[in-house]
């Protein structure tokens, strides 16, 4: 029955909330959040709250990038997060989220992988972001991306021993150089929901549960799209995707600059 | 940013490394009811790219705990073979397998009659024999073939391909070099060969038009596709009349 | 301006989901067909069936969904004191109810229910309801439900169900008369045979399961038969006939 009311109030152009179908709620970044991580953030948008944790090591490239660092991105959908979430390996969701995020980050290069090696074609740094949910009230995805683009600005390469072939530590502390990830871009997702011929962002887990389908769109610094993934029962037309992206490079301006 | 091993140039005098031009398709081949154990099965392929799909269900659903009162669970189950590829891959799933079996699910959700077996399950398998490219595109296509053999009502066929971007070249069917060295990729899935998108995944760096020209010559491609799927479904019935 | 109705599809012809069978307002989708905007289109790999205004899909397969008053032929898998399980061939089970089972007065802390049936048995017995959620009931208050002893049970895809009992039951009785054999077909694709050559009548059964979709079946059946069994003497047919 909430469902229908959802599909009812977005069908008529309203919101439960009052916003417009193509406002955001407030976002807040808040970097370094995390004193054991490298590089962290927490993003809030509205009541959704995700944390991402930057780690760092040396570790062999992979073998077709020898003289490239490596990028791995996992997601953990806390139970406390959402009574729907359970205990146990990554949902097909989660799965779906922080691959999405990687994709994001990776095609456009974000990283210039390039400068993060120590030893040519044996030992570069590898980048793992971890993220983790505290709150879902609905657009987990968007508030991964930016906690994750966030905590990248965030975060800070570790001192690093050849001959010990360790990251430096004092006590139980990473040794940092202080000096920041080579970025070469900002990506930034937004996720496009549709009920009916309506266009929608950010939706509330209410909204979420009401929505037809939806594609997230990542969009880089000069405009240019750079991952894109379409997920929920329904069908979208030539034309609402195209809309769809405009609307995305449009908005992800406006969320770039909570970061 | 280069890679180990990339070719100097993808498309030389407007045809690809492997002979074809921009918009041409690798040769397809559909065909149905490969499996007999199954109530609906089938193959399809891509050029070298073969995807072989079997349906099981609508059947009962357990644990009871978990069905839908109103609808069959339908449960999409992708994998790789571990002899698909140049290097023998790892059995089982993986994170890839599981979004893929994922997007799937999605688009076949849209067009079948979930509400008609409420309570049960219906599970979907498919294995990649061959991968050469657009994997869960040839998956798809041969899940939507299997599942009208099995006789699961559904409001259409879903038709797959993939297109990308090649040396600043958009072209259909990305298969090879073009899948490893090439600038984007697009898997996306349509209704009936019409214009209703029930899956779109994209990597790689486009303009908002060149995704527009992407999206157009892939709803032609998919169109191309249905009619393979139509075609082979018809031929499993037809094969056999005498008159 | 209004289109005009056009019928695109002859009877028995082959389709795929998706194809539009019929434009216009003025025809009706049946079972398994369904209206898009003003087409009617198919939702299965099926051969079309035309009655009247009402235009509706057979699926080739497909598993059995239970409808009140079929007749169907089910096996005992489970009982409690007052009612047994039956495995109707379907993703669904059925229920049979004491009290649907016999007029008797039966004193259940008395009897064990399993004297009437017993885990095993293959009845064949009516469906009395199928609620919304797919609850399915059984009768056995019907002139041709009973017990099936000895013989052999078959399975076949129950859309195929008709062209195995024919028209007004000629199939069948042309089988029975060739084979000697007692036939209950039961509409969830399950049949029974006992009788003198009960593998002619198997093989005839396939056969007919196999090219259920081609013409000139009949023929080819009653060659077959002719050629494979021996007629049974005209004689005064005896008992009820299930599958009238």
């Amino acid at each position: 029955m909430k469902t229908d009311y959802m599909k009812k109030l977005i069908l008529a152009g309203t919101r439960a909330d009052g916003r417009a179908l193509d406002e955001f709620r407030e976002i807040v970044v808040k970097k370094g959040v995390i004193k054991t991580a490298e590089g962290s953030a927490m993003v809030t948008i509205g009541q959704t709250k995700v944390i991402a944790g930057i780690k760092m090591d040396a570790a062999t490239p992979y073998p077709d990038t020898p003289n490239e660092g490596n990028l791995i991105v996992d997601s953990e959908f806390v139970p406390f997060a959402n009574p729907e979430f359970e205990a146990g390996p990554p949902s097909d969701t989660s799965v779906e989220l922080s691959r999405v995020v990687d994709r994001g980050i990776r095609e456009c290069h974000a990283i210039d992988t390039e400068k993060l090696v120590i030893v040519p074609k044996e030992l570069v740094w590898s980048v793992h972001i971890d993220i983790h949910t505290i709150n879902d009230d609905g657009n987990l995805q968007d508030a991964a991306s930016l906690a994750a683009i966030a905590a990248l600005q965030d975060c800070k390469i570790p001192k690093y021993d050849i001959g010990k072939k360790q990251v430096v530590k004092v006590e139980t502390f990473v040794v940092s150089t202080g000096k920041p990830l080579p970025l070469n871009d900002t990506p930034v997702e937004v996720t496009v929901h549709k009920i009916g011929p309506k266009l929608f962002l950010d939706p509330t887990v209410e909204e979420e549960e009401a929505s037809d389908a939806h594609v997230t769109i990542a969009s880089t610094e000069d405009g240019s799209l750079c991952a894109m993934q379409k997920g929920g029962n329904g069908a979208f037309t030539i034309e609402e995707l195209v809309r769809a992206a405009e609307i995305a490079v449009e908005k992800g301006r406006e969320v770039k600059a909570a970061l | 940013m280069s890679k180990e091993g990339a070719p100097e140039k993808l498309i030389i005098h407007g045809k690809r490394l492997d002979g074809r031009k921009l918009d041409e398709f690798r040769p397809m081949k559909a065909e149905v009811g490969v499996i007999p154990q199954s109530k609906g099965s089938a193959t399809f392929s891509f050029g070298e790219t073969k995807a072989i799909a079997g349906v099981q269900g609508p059947g009962p659903m357990h644990p009871k705990g978990l069905q839908e009162p109103t609808r069959t669970k339908l449960r999409c189950h992708y994998f790789m073979a571990p002899f698909a590829t140049s290097e023998r891959g790892r059995p089982g799933r993986s994170r890839r397998s599981t979004e893929i079996s994922k997007v799937i699910g999605e688009a076949l959700s849209n067009v079948i009659f979930l509400e008609d077996y409420p309570k049960t399950a219906l599970d979907i398998f498919m294995e990649i024999l061959q991968a050469n490219a657009s994997t869960r595109c040839a998956a798809l296509n041969a899940a939507s073939m299997a599942l009208a053999e099995a006789g699961i009502p559904m409001r259409d066929l879903v038709s797959s391909l993939s297109v990308g971007k090649a040396d600043g070249e958009i072209v259909m069917d990305v298969a090879g070099a073009e899948d490893n060295f090439g600038d984007v990729d697009m898997a996306v899935a349509t209704v009936g060969g019409g214009d209703a998108f029930v899956l779109l995944q994209m990597d790689g760096v486009i303009t908002q038009s060149e995704f527009k020209v992407m999206l157009e010559m892939a709803k032609n491609g998919c169109a191309e596709v249905y009619q393979r799927q139509k075609e082979a479904l018809m031929k499993r019935y037809t094969a056999e009349v005498s008159e | 301006m209004e289109k005009k109705s056009e019928l695109l599809v002859r009877e028995r012809q082959l389709v795929a989901p998706g194809d539009v069978v019929a434009r216009g307002l003025e025809f009706l989708p049946g079972a398994g067909s369904y209206r898009k905007n003003s087409d009617i289109r198919s939702k299965l790999l099926g051969l079309v069936r035309l009655k009247d205004r009402i235009v509706g899909v057979t699926p080739l397969s497909g598993v059995y969904v239970p409808k009140p008053g079929d007749g169907i032929i089910g096996t005992v898998s489970d009982m409690q004191s007052t009612f047994w399980i039956f495995d109707i061939n379907s993703p669904y089970d059925a229920l049979l109810q004491l009290g649907e089972a016999t007029a008797e007065y039966v004193d259940i802390s008395k009897t064990d229910i399993s004297v009437y049936f017993d885990i095993g048995d293959v009845v064949y017995a009516k469906i009395l309801n199928v609620s919304r959620s797919k609850n399915v009931t059984l009768t056995m208050n019907d002139y041709r439900a009973k017990k099936l002893i000895g013989g052999r049970l078959m399975k076949v895809t129950s859309s195929k169900v008709p062209r195995i009992i024919g028209k007004e039951g000629s199939m069948i009785e042309l089988i029975k008369k060739y084979t000697g054999c007692h036939i209950v077909v039961g509409q969830n694709g399950m049949v029974w045979l006992k009788g003198s050559n009960e593998a002619l009548a198997a093989k005839t059964v396939l056969m007919i399961e196999r090219e259920a979709h081609i013409t000139g079946l009949t023929d080819r059946v009653t060659a077959m038969l002719k050629s494979e069994g021996t007629p049974e003497p005209e004689t005064a047919k005896e008992g009820g006939d299930e599958n009238e």
